[in-house]
């Protein structure tokens, strides 16, 4: 301490602490200009006459502004459809997700029974496997049963535990107290009731994570829609978006392909400004994973 | 009981996960073009797949330029970032909320911003190359640096790779710095002989993860490119390949395609022992230095 304390009276120190600080706040104010201005562009340029968007070098005010590039952008894209769809199958995933996962997770979590430690290994396994290899057998199941042209290969899945979120949520259960559920137990509660009336209040926070996962997953979801909703009026925000910026002659109509674009970032947006801190943490708990 | 409650996740992962494991792997011998029933033809799909197909090598060679490049760049500057965050700043969360926002937004949005970015004529880092007096470039107009577009728009998602570093730093006991200091050890042999050692799980974790999402490249640059993979499919990743063979070509060839998956697979399989056996030693040398 007392070391500290004459370093700081040091004028030789002081001046490369404050240099070092404008470097710092310098160096990171660059960066995040490098992350925000292609979405602070985005937004700038759906509101820009066609001809300013491609002016080099890039300009970031609309001359005047345009609020009616949404609403053309609306009259090829349909807007409303795709987000129904994309609220249908994002809103059930979730509730799967949140219902299985929890469900699973309490098992491995508060169970003693047979091959469970392997059964878990086998759950983080698959977390490596590669969607390329899964891929092709389930759309060929899925075209066996009838399935192609239905959201069911996009929501049933989510009731059948995802191993990541599975994960987060046991080692959340593992961090409950024992005596909690004795406690319960004593009282002549039932396993099941101790599940729901205990546990599942407490796990709130791992379910927050987990559904913002799930969201963020079905949302932004791409492959899936693509290959199982060949109907345009099944197409979620994903695909629309896509089949609209690639439109024959639509190529060159950036102001309205970034509206299009706001119209699908925005909902995302509120969500992660209103939930920031589960958003950061469920990017935390997949780097305790191994 | 407990076999009751993890009851869905077994039917799940036997329906989802070992199903097609081994149906990929048994379509991998076979002609398979969905329409009609899968016709056995052995090691047939292997063998042209490595002497008759040079778009295969070509798009390993893309993939690894990506994995390599990427991976490097979200390790090198998600690690670096997390250490500037780890000075104790001003306004931490406010940094930490900027840095990772891109990374939410749903990638189709961000492909359809990105070909922007990158337009040879007009884009924003072209804008930005020529404001500070260095020569433009046609990014994906020239299938030279085609790759090294989408290498630089991988750094939208540094943020959540520097998200778990510096939780991981943050997890770092306050007194390890001071004995070092009392040791008379400077900033870099801090970083180098107490933060870097100390970070070395979380490190390979990262590299794993990022490995594993980097060879499954598709999305972006199916989008950007409309599954295209150009020009003269200086883009067509691995992935994109095998999507090809599956879904865009007429009739399918899902067996064909499978072997290319199993290809992947053995890929991920090996790089996940190296990182697996090389950790292990890393684990026990921190170990033994513990102890001391």
């Amino acid at each position: 301490m007392a070391q500290r304390g004459f370093f700081e009276r040091d004028p030789v120190f002081r001046l490369t602490r404050i240099v070092g600080r404008v470097l710092l706040y310098g160096l990171l104010i660059v960066m995040s200009l490098w992350f925000l201005a292609p979405l602070f562009w985005m937004f700038m340029s759906s509101f820009m006459p066609l001809d300013q968007v491609g002016v080099f070098p890039v300009q970031w005010i609309p001359r005047v502004w345009m609020p009616e590039n949404f609403t053309e952008a609306l009259k090829f894209w349909n807007f409303g459809t795709t987000f129904r769809n994309t609220m249908l199958i994002t809103v059930v995933s979730i509730i799967g997700d949140i219902g299985s996962c929890t469900i699973v997770a309490y098992g491995f979590a508060r169970f003693r029974f047979p091959f469970r430690d392997t059964l878990f290994l086998i759950l983080l396994a698959t977390l490596m496997l590669p969607f390329a290899v899964r891929l092709i057998p389930v759309y060929a199941a899925y075209e066996a049963i009838g399935w192609i042209d239905t959201f069911y290969p996009l929501i049933v899945p989510a009731f059948f535990g995802n191993a990541f979120y599975i994960f987060i949520c046991r080692q959340f259960f593992l961090g409950i107290p024992q005596d909690l559920l004795d406690a319960a137990k004593i009282d002549g509660a039932s396993e099941v009731r101790i599940f729901t009336q205990v546990m599942i209040p407490l796990a709130k926070p791992a379910i927050v994570v987990i559904a913002i996962l799930s969201f963020q997953n079905s949302w932004n979801d791409f492959l899936g829609p693509l290959i199982y909703l060949k109907d345009p009026d099944l197409h979620t925000l994903a695909v629309g978006l896509y089949k609209f910026t690639s439109l024959p002659g639509q190529g060159g109509i950036y102001n309205q392909q970034m509206a299009a674009s706001t119209m699908m970032v925005l909902p995302v947006l509120i969500v992660f400004f209103l939930f920031q801190k589960q958003f950061i943490q469920g990017a935390n708990i997949s780097g305790l994973k191994g | 009981m407990g076999l009751l409650f993890i009851s869905p996740w077994i039917v799940g992962v036997l329906l989802f996960s070992l199903f097609p494991f081994i149906a990929s792997f048994l379509l991998s011998f076979t002609k398979y073009n969905i329409v009609q029933p899968p016709e056995w033809i052995g090691t047939d799909h292997y063998v042209s797949i490595f002497s008759d197909d040079p778009l295969f090598l070509k798009s390993l060679r893309n993939t690894a330029v990506y994995v390599g490049g990427s991976v490097t760049i979200r390790i090198v500057l998600g690690f670096a970032l997390a250490l500037l965050l780890n000075l104790k700043v001003r306004f931490l969360g406010l940094w930490r909320t900027l840095f990772y926002l891109p990374s939410v937004v749903p990638i189709v949005a961000l492909s359809v911003i990105w070909l922007y970015v990158l337009n040879a004529r007009a884009g924003l880092l072209n804008s930005l190359l020529y404001a500070i007096g260095l020569p433009r470039f046609r990014w994906f107009a020239d299938p030279d640096i085609a790759m090294i577009g989408y290498l630089i728009m991988s750094t939208t998602w540094v943020g959540v790779t520097m998200v778990i570093f510096l939780a991981g730093l943050q997890g770092i006991p306050e007194e390890y710095y001071d004995a070092a200091k009392i040791d008379g050890a400077n900033v870099f042999q801090r970083l180098i002989r107490v933060t870097i050692p100390l970070m070395t799980p979380t490190i390979y974790l990262n590299i794993l993860i990022n490995i594993i999402n980097a060879f499954q490249v598709f999305t972006q640059v199916f989008i950007m490119t409309d599954g295209t993979g150009g020009p003269r499919d200086a883009t067509r990743t691995y992935v994109l390949h095998l999507f090809d063979h599956a879904f865009q070509y007429l009739p399918p060839q899902m067996g064909y395609s499978s072997a290319l998956a199993w290809i992947l697979f053995m890929i991920f399989f090996f790089f996940w022992a190296v990182i697996v056996t090389t950790s292990q030693r890393c684990v026990f040398y921190q170990g033994g230095e513990n102890g001391e």
